[in-house]
């Protein structure tokens, strides 16, 4: 679809926030902006970049075909992603993967025919001492299992936003796309959701349960048991 | 027992991310101390810290930072690689989740010291809500003062940018990474000329791990002897090791440079289920595999040479006795040719057929020349490519067949139906059809993943 004076004033925001004349630095957010209009990184998207950062179609395309975030069809609402890389697949992350895959009857980088779950396997998403993990719409879901996975994906159909381990509240892609390219999430209490959990602190467990009572940094961290912290008000 | 939270210190703290928990717990004091001992006063400092870089190479930060040319009249610029992605490695992503205010001041205090106006974070794209939590946190420091024109009145200027990437592995070499950083495909550039000297926009330029940046406002406000008093000699400072795998309580355990698997493990709850172990990688995929004859290993850069492999990013991926190794390799392999950028010939072309020819062993169908047809693709990728992403892929492979060379060489698999152990996540419909959840489960002694 065309661009709208919004989009357009949303480039130039990101310009912006590059040294005078590097402007080209913009690229990957702007694809991230474009993919927020359209669900995909359209040919209209990619003209658009183009025109706005003064460089060729051929240059944008070159990038946007080279990173996996940007997709060339419309992702479904809910984009899952499953690690199948060793930390996950030690723990049957393959197992979850394949089980999502029957159980939705579509493959890597394909979409149910309702439009609502992109279903995809993914390469390490840094939270091995959670796997094996998933992500929808890049909030994670930790220590899945084949049964607890298709619980998550049958809400997701149902209509419902299944609660993440980590992470906001569920957003659409469009939404999380919007923030790739930079802007801040505008719902109150976001930034609060859950980022640490157990595996995080598992050290930091073992340190406080030797420290001295009394001592600020003991005291501060028993205030407060895991799972660290909980959506209370944004920062 | 060897623990020492520093930098995850405030990790349990209630809403430990906010500038004002941040502050309440010394927060930008060393940041205030900094601007008192000007720039050559911090490089020098983190010199004789000897403080070496957490993301993977180990490369001393003072040493880094006092490469890049002054009075040059270029500008410079501070990178910050948060392009964590490396199989096993999970440190710096909590770490800007629950903690990115010591990111921050680290790099305010490390662009004071190089003198760069302009910082970026480049952070995968994957990790949405770290970029919340980093987005919210870099605007609590412009409106305290922290980030901006004339920080603290000190007539040093400083703009941080959180820029996201877009989901590719090889962005987290820097070259590659700076190349992506100006709008392109991100893929490695020749060395020389370095970052140090042609880096951003081809001026000088830093480009530091966030573990290391964020050690640096402790290495302030604590002193070098309090910093050396942890590790040992050439690898001083605390370390995040990263557990996971067949460990009975994987995560993050902070502890001195040098601290062994053997006490790494005693902390974790030992493996799973009482097992024995057979392999771990000492510092992510990229790293020879280790085994069980390593466990007094000191996990610091100069031990885990010594023993063979690389400490890496300390991201420890702990394998017990039920793993078939080949399928172990055969997955990782693949990680390696999706994620291989193209641009070299040899590990383009190589990592593919390693590929091919793993999975044609899985599936019983090789034959005895095949191990030394691996060993020799991977002596003709090793060294030959641009970037270190070619020599990573040949480490499971080679360490794998040192190892364990009986589980490459057998004909014919047993335990596993056949059909099955050469289908992956990867494959297309096969995969998909199969009951491949209920085959591995079933408790063949070589599955890759078993019940747990």
């Amino acid at each position: 679809m065309p661009m709208t004076e919004r989009t357009r004033a949303a480039a130039r925001d990101i310009i912006a926030r590059y040294p005078q004349g590097r402007s080209r630095s913009a690229l990957l957010p702007m694809l991230h902006l474009v993919q927020a209009e359209d669900g995909c990184v359209t040919a209209e998207g990619i003209e658009f970049c183009a025109t706005e950062l003064g460089i060729t179609q051929a240059e944008v395309s070159a990038v946007a075909t080279f990173y996996t975030m940007y997709k060339r069809q419309p992702a479904g609402d809910w984009l899952v992603s499953v690690c199948t890389n060793l930390s996950c697949a030690l723990l049957g992350g393959e197992d979850v993967y394949a089980r999502l895959s029957q159980h939705l009857g579509v493959g890597h980088d394909q979409t149910t025919p309702d439009g609502a779950i992109t279903l995809e396997h993914a390469e390490c998403l840094a939270a091995c001492d959670y796997a094996p993990v998933m992500t929808v719409n890049y909030e994670f879901f930790d220590q899945v299992d084949p049964d607890s996975a298709v619980e998550i994906v049958d809400a997701l159909q149902r209509g419902e936003r299944p609660v993440p381990t980590r992470g906001a509240p569920l957003c659409t892609f469009v939404e999380a796309s919007r923030q790739l390219a930079g802007f801040h999430d505008p719902r109150p209490g976001a930034v609060a959701g859950p980022g640490v959990g157990e595996p995080s602190v598992a050290g930091l467990l073992i340190a406080d349960a030797g420290t001295p009572a009394g001592t600020a940094a003991g005291a501060a961290r028993r205030t407060h048991t895991v799972p660290t912290d909980h959506p209370t008000k944004g920062s | 027992m060897p623990v020492t939270p520093v930098l995850t210190g405030r990790w349990n703290t209630p809403e430990s991310w906010t500038l004002a928990t941040y502050e309440r717990t010394d927060g930008y004091q060393a940041l205030r101390q900094a601007l008192e001992m000007g720039p050559d006063g911090i490089i020098g400092l983190v010199k004789d810290s000897g403080l070496r870089g957490r993301g993977g190479a180990g490369f001393p930060t003072g040493m880094k930072w006092s490469f890049i040319p002054q009075g040059d009249g270029k500008p410079h610029y501070l990178v910050i690689n948060a392009d964590e992605g490396e199989p096993g490695t999970c440190k710096d992503a909590p770490l800007m989740m629950a903690d990115p205010h010591s990111l921050i001041e680290g790099i305010i205090i490390a662009s004071f010291a190089v003198r760069a106006n302009h910082a970026f974070i480049y952070l995968r794209g994957e990790l949405v809500h770290c970029g919340r939590r980093l987005r919210a946190a870099v605007a609590e420091a412009y409106h305290a003062g922290y980030l901006g024109a004339d920080i603290l009145g000190s007539g040093f200027s400083l703009d941080l940018v959180v820029h996201s990437g877009a989901g590719a592995y090889i962005c987290g070499e820097e070259t590659a990474l700076l190349d992506s950083l100006e709008g392109r495909r991100g893929q490695p550039r020749l060395r020389p000329p370095f970052p140090a000297t042609h880096g951003l926009y081809a001026s000088p330029t830093v480009v530091n791990n966030v573990e290391t940046i964020a050690s640096v406002p402790y290495i302030v406000r604590r002193g070098v002897e309090w910093f050396r008093s942890m590790g040992r000699e050439r690898s001083p400072g605390p370390k995040i090791y990263s557990l996971s795998g067949h460990v009975t309580r994987p995560g993050q355990y902070e502890a001195p440079m040098g601290t062994t698997l053997a006490e790494l493990l005693e902390m974790a709850g030992g493996i799973r289920g009482g097992r024995r172990l057979k392999a771990w990688t000492p510092g992510g995929s990229s790293t020879p595999m280790l085994t069980a004859d390593h466990l007094d290993v000191p996990l610091d850069f100069e031990g885990v040479a010594e023993a063979g492999s690389l400490l890496g990013t300390a991201a420890i991926m702990i394998m017990d006795e039920t793993v078939d190794m080949l399928r172990v390799v055969r997955r990782l392999t693949q990680f390696y040719a999706h994620e291989s950028c193209g641009k070299c010939t040899p590990c383009r072309e190589g990592t593919p057929w390693m590929v091919g020819i793993l999975s044609r062993l899985e599936r019983g169908e090789g034959d005895v020349t095949d191990v030394d047809t691996l060993l020799d693709a991977c002596d003709n990728i090793f060294g030959r490519a641009f970037c270190a992403l070619a020599d990573g892929a040949t480490s499971p492979i080679v360490s794998g067949i040192t190892f364990f060379r009986d589980e490459f060489l057998r004909a014919v698999p047993t335990g596993s139906a056949p059909g099955h152990a050469g289908t992956s996540a990867l494959a297309t419909e096969s995969a998909v059809t199969e009951s491949a959840a209920t085959d591995s489960v079933a408790g063949s002694p070589d599955a890759l993943a078993r019940a747990h």
